[in-house]
């Protein structure tokens, strides 16, 4: 019996080694043919880190889906978001329309799927604008430092010491309300966050050495900046912005409810909430399906955040 | 390692001067309040003035903080000198500016003391090696750039199967490679050498020392070697300058120095060398004290604080520069000729004197009262 089993023992081992090899010919075959041999970038390192992750890949998965949602919403919703009928106003959920009616006969499941482009593309584009002011902002006074610092910081400081909500409504109040309005005035609201954090990193990347190799051999600022702290940022870049984006979401649905944000017929998850209150009691899956919405997305790109942080800090790594 | 000397002695005698530096003064305001006034300045480095020749290694040797870093950054540029002129090539490289400037800083370069923060972690070894010379733009296209970079890992013992590799994934000798790689890509003429070992393992140390001599017999390097590691200087240097709070002490040849050294802060300092032989401890002159705060230099000589020798002129006059043998300068008032009995009361002698003078005073004064 014992020499059986050894015998099968040796059998498996000589399996997998010979599956070692193959894999190990096949790994030397493909660095052939590339040229390269592969190496285990910092992304790598990152990305295995966050494959360890639960919750942050269901976290990935759930935006992605968001993503694709609101990419195909004119394929996926079963009815147009703005065509009123007025026969069946403010319907409980039927299999014809599985989260009812809103008070112009307009389904809402439909006006759901095309908010995820609204608030989806509110969280993206304006984040976008602040990231970009934000690490405009932040290189110039972390890396030129003196009086461009002390401008750059008062700024900083004159922004966020204003309350955010009235902030917004006032831009919104001045510039007047509309979709790319309001990219601009929530970009302009949630720059000063990136900037702090760039002006941090920029200060401390700045007098590295190998920046001060690139000043030797002759690099200028442009250069310093795109290749050495731009790549250094990264990873805070990431991080900063997927925990903004859900606040962009949360805000856009604060002054669409306010009426200072999305305008009818669009529909965002804000707006519908709003437009919902005098329905509260009869309807009340009209306020709370977007209202769950709200938090789904919220929740996962915030935990998204958190588990890309971890994964993206060095310090984590042992 | 360090016990052996050279057996192949370098003939420099026919090399030209390529850097002469000049006066070097460095002082780095201190800041106080809100308005950033400047009351008071660290002395980083105090009138240092040498020569380096083709093939030459100078090494600059002395305790932490006495500013040897800090020439070093200075001759480069890196900080800005105070005062005082870095020719290179019998061009003034202080004054330059611009286009002049990033052409003449390609004739030197610097070997920085960690390997682990002196190479970017998002850019591949290829790059780090290859920015001085994109940059510059040596090379038209990129097969040649890439077979620059290929030849000088070779040259430094790096494997080219690495060559897509990223910093973290390198050993503290191999990063130490790739800077010295990046530096000699562009064959510059003078490197400096900021520690250049100092971060790694003994074993390591020794090839990366040894790379660093086969480096210089190919390409006629001259190197600026900055070093707390007397054993490691002694290996590698031609003339040694030692400092003590920003002030040079003594320049000399190696052999003088280490044979013969004139200074007493470098008879301390050679003295605490470890070494596995039969001294006794009791002979080792082991200096008292701390070193004095460069923000507030002592007068007169700054090592009278701390000398075994100090005379009574130490501490009221700065000595100067005395070629006390040929070839071999020191900063010190024993070889001063032109010194009074007086000033050459040895300081201890000094002090006793006063406090005895002191004592009769009172004495006389208690008498009188009496």
């Amino acid at each position: 019996m014992a020499l059986f089993t050894s015998d099968k023992n040796s059998e498996k081992v000589q399996k997998t080694e010979a599956v070692l090899e193959d894999a190990a010919k096949a790994q030397e075959a493909e660095q052939a043919a590339t040229g390269k041999v592969r190496a285990q970038s910092y992304w790598q390192v990152s990305w295995n880190i966050f494959k360890k992750n639960k919750l942050g890949m269901i976290c990935l998965g759930i935006v992605l889906a968001l993503a694709i949602i609101a990419i195909l919403a004119p394929v996926i919703a079963p009815y147009s978001y703005k065509d009123q009928n007025l026969a069946i106003m403010n319907q409980n959920p039927t299999f014809a329309h599985l989260l009812g009616t809103d008070e112009y006969g307009r389904d809402i499941l439909s006006r759901i799927i095309y908010g995820c482009q609204i608030s989806l593309s509110v969280g993206i584009i304006s984040q976008a604008i602040a990231l970009f002011i934000g690490f405009v902002a932040g290189v110039a006074a972390g890396y030129y430092g003196r009086w461009v610092d002390a401008v750059v910081s008062f700024i900083i400081q004159v922004f966020s010491s204003f309350p955010f909500l009235l902030f917004a409504i006032l831009i919104m109040f001045v510039m007047g309300p509309g979709l790319i309005n309001l990219y601009i005035a929530l970009g302009l609201l949630m720059w000063t966050t990136t900037a702090r954090l760039i002006r941090g990193d920029v200060m401390r990347l700045k007098n590295s050495e190998y920046i001060q190799s690139c000043i030797l051999s002759g690099g200028n600022s442009f250069r310093i900046i795109m290749k050495h702290l731009l790549p250094n940022c990264i990873s805070t870049l990431i991080v900063v912005s997927t925990l903004g984006i859900p606040s962009a979401i949360l805000s856009e649905a604060t002054l669409s409810f306010l009426g200072l944000g999305v305008q009818p017929p669009d529909a965002s998850w804000g707006q519908m909430i709003a437009a919902s209150q005098p329905f509260l009691a009869s309807q009340p899956i009209y306020s709370i399906a977007p209202g769950i919405v709200i938090i789904i997305t919220v929740m996962s790109f915030n935990l998204l955040g958190d588990a890309l942080r971890d994964a993206l800090d060095p310090k984590m790594r042992s | 390692m360090a016990e052996e000397k050279n057996t192949d002695v370098k003939d420099l005698s026919g090399e030209k001067t390529i850097l002469s530096v000049k006066n070097l003064v460095k002082r780095f305001p201190i800041k106080n309040g809100v308005f950033g006034r400047s009351n008071a300045s660290v002395h980083a480095v105090e009138d240092v003035s040498f020569e380096l020749r083709r093939k030459e290694t100078l090494a600059i040797v002395g305790e932490s903080g006495c500013g040897k870093s800090t020439t070093g950054k200075c001759v480069l540029r890196l900080t800005e000198p105070t005062s005082g002129t870095v020719e290179l090539d019998g061009e003034d490289f202080t004054s330059l500016k611009g286009e002049d400037l990033k052409r003449a800083r390609q004739k030197m370069k610097l070997i920085f003391q960690d390997p682990y923060s002196s190479l970017n972690p998002r850019m591949t070894v290829m790059d780090i090696i290859g920015e001085p010379i994109d940059i510059a733009g040596t090379y038209k296209t990129k097969a040649e750039r890439d077979a620059r970079i290929e030849e000088v890992m070779e040259e430094v013992g790096l494997n080219l199967e690495f060559k897509y590799r990223y910093p973290h994934e390198f050993s503290g000798g191999q990063r130490q490679r790739i800077g010295i790689a990046r530096a000699i890509v562009l064959e510059p003429e003078i490197v400096v050498c900021d520690e250049p070992v100092s971060a790694l393992d003994v074993s390591v140390q020794a090839k990366v020392i040894n790379l660093l001599e086969e480096l210089q017999k190919d390409h006629g390097l001259a190197y600026i070697f900055i070093s707390h590691d007397l054993s490691v200087v002694r290996h590698i240097a031609d003339t040694v300058m030692v400092m003590y709070l920003g002030h040079q002490m003594e320049f000399a040849t190696k052999d003088a120095l280490f044979e013969h050294p004139l200074h007493p802060y470098t008879q301390a300092l050679l003295d605490v060398i470890p070494r596995i032989r039969h001294e006794r401890i009791q002979e080792k002159r082991i200096l008292q004290g701390d070193v004095p705060s460069p923000a507030n230099p002592p007068s007169g000589c700054v090592f009278h604080t701390r000398c075994p020798k100090a005379m009574k002129v130490c501490s009221e006059r700065i000595p100067n520069r005395i070629e006390a043998e040929p070839g071999h300068f020191c900063a010190c008032h024993l070889y001063n000729t032109s010194l009074t009995d007086g000033d050459r009361t040895p300081q201890v002698a000094h002090a006793i004197e006063a406090a005895q003078k002191a004592v009769e005073e009172a004495r006389l004064e208690e008498k009188i009262s009496e």
